[in-house]
């Protein structure tokens, strides 16, 4: 095993995450967590942009930062796994953090792994918790695995940077804070650190996915319960009034009634709204492990012993078909008065 | 061309129990599977084998030795020759533990183009393994990758990102990570069948890899598991019971409003 200084490491980074040059919102997302970290370690906290211009960088010190390290570069424009590596590696290098954070996304689950290869530590993904083991100042990441089954704590002991990615919507954005103050450097690092065999030819954005549903506050999720495609025009009818996305089982989405976008679970999205309503639905493991950290979660269904019951907040023992038309009217009559 | 596709062998139900000691999961060697993303891999690098005359196609898997079986299965879908790795001294391994050892098997075939893995496993679930192999092979990797087109030196990919596709170049040799988006995975066929029965799978072990010991293993693995738990599923349900009035409704409305949700 291979002993480093491990003090020599300090402070927390996490890497935000930017498209045509504006600012994510899952990078303040990572501020809360890194902010949380870095204050229970008394440390430094700083927020990494790759990119060209970059619009509006203070407000990642508004929403927590200490330092902003934007490192600038056309060639960072669109997320290549080489350029973003070697720029990552080369500032992780200069900084020497403890820590450093990234989101689950298909950004962060790529270059996470190569950074971490490269500097042989630990890494730990799709967290959903980040703490500091008071006694030996170690990160506990926590994560779910095996479909939701288990959770697992994982720490990296001898090897810095400890490494983790954060699953999106599992941490709030802090409101920016105008106050605040911050650093913010831009790194322009020669041409060699960028040098790709990868060519990025072109996004093409995808017009089916209209409802984002990963960022929907409200998410009305339908199964075989439904009984039919017309059916599920109920869920889409609530959906609607509520202005919320629509969710599905698998069932319901090999049946036909909707699409895979609509998928929740294992084999579908991981979501985690303010409120999610589960109709018609049993509520498998496979479910569950995609929408189970749901602020509030409210189940109708007719079995009483259906297992989405034992994480609703509020259930309702009923049949879908009378009890949601019903819901449909109280709640068009409240953003009537509204 | 020569075409590398990594496959592992999952437990097949979700009935997985873990040892609440070491956090290690307790595999029966009953009932296991080939990862499904692995299947589309797979049914990918067949689909480009047909497509030419030059290709051969190898399966490796790290696990323990009933992962012969996925192997196996995999020549029945397509592959050309297996490979497994297999001994205590690859046991508890991480990802960067797993991606080392994958990496140098891969090393010792030689010259290998086209490196296809699925985008996650369904038990550890972390999707990091696909990158730290190319990241060990000093290799360009694309994950999420929902189509591929192979060229003379090059693959065009298709990425699946939030809210788009996204187009890349990359020059062989490259390794992919792919989603189930990618195609229908195959099945064995009769020919693959007589085939499985007859190849002969290396099992190897360190001795062919010839890696220093202390960077396999749980002992080479930066991350250790703390514990392992369920997770805290039920909640405290307020319950009701339809009545064919709008009480249960009413009552539903006021508490959402009262969480300031609606
Ligand atoms: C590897 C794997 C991956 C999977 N991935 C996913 C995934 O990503 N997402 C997913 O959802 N599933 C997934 N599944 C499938 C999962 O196991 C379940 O089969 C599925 O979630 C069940 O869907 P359902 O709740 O709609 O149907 P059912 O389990 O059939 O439940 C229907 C429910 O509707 C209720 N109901 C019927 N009529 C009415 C009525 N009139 N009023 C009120 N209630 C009524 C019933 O009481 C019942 O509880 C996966 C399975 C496997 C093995
Ligand atoms: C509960 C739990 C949590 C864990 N958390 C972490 C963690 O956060 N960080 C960490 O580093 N390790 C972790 N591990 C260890 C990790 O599961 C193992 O290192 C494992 O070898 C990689 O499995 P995976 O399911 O994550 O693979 P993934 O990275 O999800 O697999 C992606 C692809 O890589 C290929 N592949 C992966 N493993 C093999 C193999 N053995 N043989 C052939 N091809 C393979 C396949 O093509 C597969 O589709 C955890 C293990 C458990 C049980």
């Amino acid at each position: 095993m291979p002993t480093m200084d491990l003090s020599n490491y300090k402070g927390v980074f996490v890497i935000g995450e930017q498209r045509d040059g504006k600012i994510h919102s899952v990078t303040y997302e990572l501020l809360t967590r890194g902010r949380a970290l870095a204050d229970d370690l008394g440390c430094q906290l700083s927020c990494v942009l790759l990119g060209d211009e970059i619009e509006n960088v203070q407000e990642v010190i508004y929403r927590g930062a200490d330092k902003v390290f934007h490192i600038k570069s056309p060639a960072l424009k669109n997320f290549l796994p080489r350029p973003y590596r070697n720029a990552i590696c080369r500032l992780v290098e200069e900084e020497k953090p403890e820590i450093i954070v990234a989101a689950a996304t298909t950004t962060g689950r790529t270059i996470m792994p190569l950074v971490a290869a490269r500097l042989n530590t630990g890494l730990t993904a799709d967290c959903t918790e980040l703490t500091i083991d008071p006694e030996t100042r170690i990160l506990l990441q926590t994560r779910p695995a095996i479909g939701g089954n288990i959770m697992a704590t994982i720490k990296t002991p001898n090897h810095r940077p400890q490494m983790a990615t954060v699953r999106p919507k599992s941490a709030k954005p802090a409101p920016a804070d105008p106050t605040r103050t911050g650093e913010i450097i831009v790194k322009e690092y020669d041409g060699a650190v960028f040098m790709t065999p990868e060519k990025f030819l072109r996004f093409v954005k995808d017009t089916t996915q209209q409802v984002n549903i990963e960022d929907a506050d409200i998410i009305v999720a339908g199964g075989k319960g439904m009984k039919s495609a017309e059916g599920f025009r109920l869920v889409e009818e609530l959906a609607e009034v509520l202005g919320a996305g629509v969710g599905a089982t698998r069932d319901a989405v090999e049946l036909g009634w909707t699409t895979y976008p609509h998928q929740i679970g294992l084999s579908g999205k991981t979501v985690s709204p303010k409120l999610y309503i589960a109709l018609g639905l049993s509520g498998k493991i496979q479910h569950m492990a995609g929408m189970q950290t749901s602020e509030v979660i409210v189940a109708i269904n007719k079995d009483p012993e259906a297992q989405i019951f034992k994480v609703a907040d509020f259930g309702i023992v009923g049949d879908v078909f009378e009890v949601v038309p019903m819901l449909i009217e109280a709640i068009k009559k409240i953003k009537a008065t509204a | 061309m020569n075409i590398v596709v990594l496959i592992k062998q999952v437990p097949g139900t979700d009935n997985v129990k873990m040892d609440p000691e070491t956090g290690v999961m307790i595999r029966s060697g009953k009932d296991t599977i080939i990862n499904p993303l692995d299947e589309n891999a797979l049914a990918e690098a067949v689909r480009i084998k047909n497509s030419r005359d030059d290709v051969k196609l190898t399966a490796i898997s790290m696990g323990p030795e009933s992962a012969m079986k996925a192997l196996k299965e995999a020549v029945a879908m397509g592959a050309d020759a297996g490979i497994l790795l297999s001994g205590r001294v690859f046991a508890g391994s991480d990802t960067i533990a797993t991606g080392r050892a994958l990496s140098a098997a891969i090393k010792k075939l030689g010259q290998v183009d086209l490196i296809i893995c699925g985008e996650r496993a369904t038990d550890g679930e972390t999707g990091q393994t696909g990158a730290m192999i190319a990241e060990f092979l000093d290799i360009p990797v694309q994950t999420y990758v929902s189509a591929l087109e192979v060229k003379d030196n090059s693959v065009i990919v298709k990425r699946t990102v939030e809210g788009g596709f996204e187009y890349v170049e990359v020059p062989f040799p490259v390794l992919v990570t792919v989603n189930k988006d990618i195609n229908e995975p195959g099945f064995p066929t009769l020919d693959g069948k007589l085939k499985a029965k007859q190849v002969e799978i290396p099992v190897w072990g360190n001795e062919e890899l010839g890696l220093d010991k202390s960077v396999l293993g749980l002992g080479g693995s930066p991350t250790r598991v703390v514990k392992v738990f369920s997770p805290k599923l039920s909640r405290d349900t307020i319950m009701r019971k339809a009545d064919g009035t709008t009480g249960p409704v009413d009552e539903l409305i006021q508490f959402l409003t009262g969480k300031e949700v609606l």
